[in-house]
Formats: C-alpha cells, structure tokens, sequence
C-alpha cells in the first residue's frame, strides 16, 4: 500500500478576473522507502505539488492521502521533513540550534534533544561547525545543515523542493551522494522536485515528469539503475538512456520558457 | 587599525572644522557674543563642568525614562498589532500621520497635563520614540519571509512558537534600527520640551536661559554636552546592537 496517494489532484490559483490552472488531475501513488523526483517546466506546478502533498497548499479538488491520513493530519502528526531551494536557517541560531529547531517545536524531552542532533550532524559530516552560525558556512555547508533539520525528527516523509537548485555542480553532486546514503540510513520517502534531469535520474526510484501548466503527468519513468549508486552509475550507458528518455518528455513550454528567461534575468 | 582607519575621516573633518572655525572668528573679529571661537567654548565648558554635568545627567535621565517607556510601549504595541490586523491597522494610521506632525509642539501641553517636573519631558520623549519603534518592529514582526513560515508549518508549530522562535528574533535587526535613530529623538524631545519650563539644572533650561542672556559661550557649552550625551547614548545602543545582532556587522563586513 503506497504511504503518498494522489488522487486527480488539481490546483487553481485564482489570476485577475480569471484564474491559472496550475495542476490537472494529477493521480500517482508513491510507495514507503522510494526516491521520487518530479520534474517539468517551469511553472508546471511541481513545487505546487509538493506543497500540496505537504499541507502547505491545499488542492482544489481531489484528494491527497499520506500515511493513511489527510495531509493536515499528516502535519500535525509530524511526518514531514521539508528542504527549500534557500537553506532557510535562522541567523542568530547556531548549526546544531538550528538543527534543532525542530525538536524544540515538537517539545522533545531535552535530554534525548542533543544526542539526536550530534547525531544527524554526524550523518551530514557537520559536527565541527556545530557552534559555528549560517553566515559562517558555505552555500553547500548551509544546505547539508537543512538538510540535518528536515531529518532531525526523524520523518516518514521528506520534501524537497530544488533543494541543490543553487549550488554549483561540484557540491551539488557530491550532495546527491550524500543524501542518497542519509535517506537509506533513514528509510525515508523522498518526494524531491529538480530542474535538472541527470540528477532527477541519478537519485530515484521513478521519474514523474509533469507537462507545462497546468501540470499533467506527462510520463513516469522508471529507473532501474543498480544500487547502490555511486560516481560510476553517470557513466553507465542505462543512465545516458533513461536521461534521454526523460528529457524526450519534457516538454518547454515557449510563452513561459520566454517569461522564466526574463524572470531570470531582471 | 581598520577601526583609525574607519574613523579617521570623519577626525580629520571635525579637526579642520574646529580650526576653520577658530580662523573664522579671529579673522573676521567676530564678536563672541554672535559666535564663540571653539577655545572659548571649551575654556567657558572646564569653568562651569559641574553645574553642566548635573544639568545634563538630569536630562539624560528624563531622555532616559522617556525612551525606555516610548520605544517599550511601541514594541509591546507591535507585537499586538502582529497578532491582531485590527489593531494594527488602528494604530498605523496614527503612526504616519505622528510623521508629519512636529509631536515638540505638544510640549507646552504636556507641562499642562503632567506638570513643570520631568513628567511632561517624559511624555514628550515617550511620544517621540514610540511610534518609530512600533512601526519597525512591527514591519519586522510581519515582514518573515514565507519558507520560514513552511518550515514551522511543517513541524506543527503553534502560532505562539512561532512567534517566540520566528518572528521575534527576526524582527530584531529592524528593531535595533529604531532603537539606534530613537537615541536622538529622546534626547531633543526632553531638551526641547524643557524649553518650556522645567527646573534650572537642566540641560534645556540653561541653553535657554543663558542664550537670552548673550552668554553664548555657556549655551554653546551646554549644546557641546548635549552633543557628547546623545553620540554616547547612540554609540551605547549601537554596542548592544553589534553583540545582540552579530551576523549584521559580519554581512556588513564581507558584503554580502
């Protein structure tokens, strides 16, 4: 029985007089322990979607079950773990402060408090810098400290929203490694939406590649590359074929491929 | 050695100034009455150094309370106000509006509501310090950007944790920015208001008194305290501010 099931999912933002369709009748099925990724266009609704399953937007018709609940229940029940595009760490908190927001918020008994935190920073190799403040680390460093924090509490579910999407190629591929190793550690669901199909492919179970707005699966690809993955797996030839099957389906949208180049630019 | 190299400027101007100044007078026979040379003003400073200290530390203490109770009331005031949009909405208006209005021209009412003691230059800074405060801090208490809001969504937070562990540390830098230009306006709402009325050991009295006397030298003496008590108070808050928003001063430093 799948732990995220999305049933004709849609989503209307209400635009002037009129309102944008942002997903269509969107219906998937995610298993416990997969790695997914959605990818598509820009302004195909995929952060949308993500939101949607996350209880911070709520659909506009169709239903989302997560863990056997609805969505809010899910949040109230603190299944999720969530990653930004932004590290979104607060400033006057230290590394493991912020690592440990989380169990603050969710009144962890204290003593059980740091020795969770010394873990995960452990996990993302950050334990020297735990004293140290976000605007002391790097871009990548910030990151990995977002990420220590999504999984503090230890969620079913973890969310992440172009988590890589600011980081250059270097970093961002060492980072796939690693959060490959940290969502096998702990058994996490990963819904991970990206713009880049290489890494879409490298990290998942299943590709869903989502239509320009509104946002339809266009195609599920699945990915049946060996684990564990490791530098090699980019080399192999079945990644080169699932990468190009991918990007055969991915279709850009050319009104909104012009607006997002602008948006870009300005 | 970057701090001198900081300052040094901003020296080397007050420097020049004070000797432009000084050949101002001397050259052109100023009478000292008009205009004092700066030797004047510092000799007519050592000569009456404590009347002036007890003047000015009584003026610093009602800038003081009058801070405190103006710039505490407008963070107490935001952080309603966050809570409940009616309020705030209430009270903005009147906090633009305080804007535009010289708020020094109630202080002769303000001696008729609370009296010719430190009361009404109490009101006076109060009043003048609280509507900056409020303002910032209420755009810093709302201003939280929307991931930050997920976040705490997505843990479950309640509104109250997210207003402790959110809002209120973010909204900090903003305040200290009202706290810091808040210094001043203390300091000229009690000198000011004292120009009323007040006791004669106090700052605003005796520029006051001296001035239509012609001693200019005295109130040029008692302005040059006024001056030192304001750059210390705002140099005092600006301190606190760099220990209590460390990353400020950081970003500042590489940039960013």
């Amino acid at each position: 029985m799948p732990i995220i099931t999305l049933d004709r999912v849609s989503k209307t933002y209400p635009a002037g007089a009129g309102s944008t369709e942002a997903l269509q009748d969107v219906s998937l099925g995610i298993d416990r322990g997969e790695f997914v990724s959605l990818i598509g266009p820009s302004g195909c609704g995929k952060s949308t979607l993500l939101r949607i399953v996350g209880d911070l937007v709520p659909p506009s018709s169709g239903t989302v079950t997560v863990n056997g609940k609805t969505p809010e229940a899910a949040r109230l029940d603190r299944d999720y773990g969530i990653v930004f595009q932004a590290p979104v760490l607060y400033d006057w908190r230290t590394v493991e402060a912020n690592v440990r927001l989380p169990l603050e918020v969710m009144s962890w008994p204290r003593g059980e408090r740091e020795a969770r935190v010394r873990r995960l920073l452990r996990l993302v190799g950050l334990d020297a810098f735990r004293r140290h403040y976000p605007w002391q680390l790097s871009g990548g460093m910030q990151q990995r400290v977002a990420i220590a924090r999504a999984l503090v509490a230890d969620p079913a579910i973890l969310l992440m929203d172009e988590p890589f999407g600011a980081l250059d190629e270097m970093t961002r591929e060492r980072l796939n490694l690693e959060l490959l190793d940290l969502a096998g550690e702990t058994r996490a669901t990963v819904l991970f939406v990206t713009h880049s199909v290489a890494e879409a492919v490298f990290l998942s179970s299943r590709v869903v590649v989502l239509s320009p707005r509104p946002g339809r699966i266009a195609r599920v690809v699945e990915v049946d590359l060996p684990r564990p993955r490791t530098e090699k797996t980019r080399a192999l030839p079945r990644f080169f074929e699932l990468v190009t099957a991918v990007r055969e389906h991915l279709v850009e949208d050319p009104g909104l491929a012009a607006v997002g180049a602008r948006g870009a630019a300005v | 050695m970057r701090a001198v190299r900081e300052y040094l400027p901003a020296v080397a101007v007050f420097v020049l100034g004070v000797a432009v100044w000084e050949a101002v007078v001397f050259a052109f026979s100023i009478e000292f009455y008009l205009l004092p040379a700066p030797h004047v003003i510092v000799a007519s400073l050592r000569q009456s150094f404590p009347v002036l200290l007890e003047a000015s530390l009584y003026t610093f203490g009602e800038a003081l309370a009058g801070y405190g109770v103006g710039c505490g009331l407008g963070v107490v005031a935001a952080a309603l106000g966050s809570r409940s949009p009616a309020l705030a909405g209430v009270l903005l208006p009147y906090a633009i509006a305080s804007a535009s209005v010289p708020i020094v021209a109630l202080a002769p009412l303000a001696i008729v509501w609370f009296g010719i003691g430190p009361g009404s230059k109490i009101a006076i800074a109060a009043l003048m310090t609280f509507f900056p405060t409020f303002v910032a801090t209420l755009r810093g208490l709302l201003g939280t950007d929307p991931e930050s809001l997920e976040l705490m969504r997505s843990c479950a937070a309640t509104e109250w944790q997210i207003f402790w562990t959110l809002r209120l540390p973010g909204s900090v830098p903003l305040l200290f920015g009202a706290l810091r230009a808040c210094t001043t306006l203390a300091m000229i709402g009690a000198v000011v208001s004292e120009f009323f009325g007040g006791p004669m050991k106090s700052l605003g009295v005796y520029i006051k008194s001296t001035a239509s006397l012609f001693q200019t030298r005295q109130a040029w003496s008692a302005i040059l305290v006024a001056c030192a008590l304001g750059l210390t108070f705002y140099g005092v808050v600006a301190l606190v501010e760099r220990l209590a928003v460390p990353w400020r001063a950081e970003r500042e430093r590489v940039g960013a």
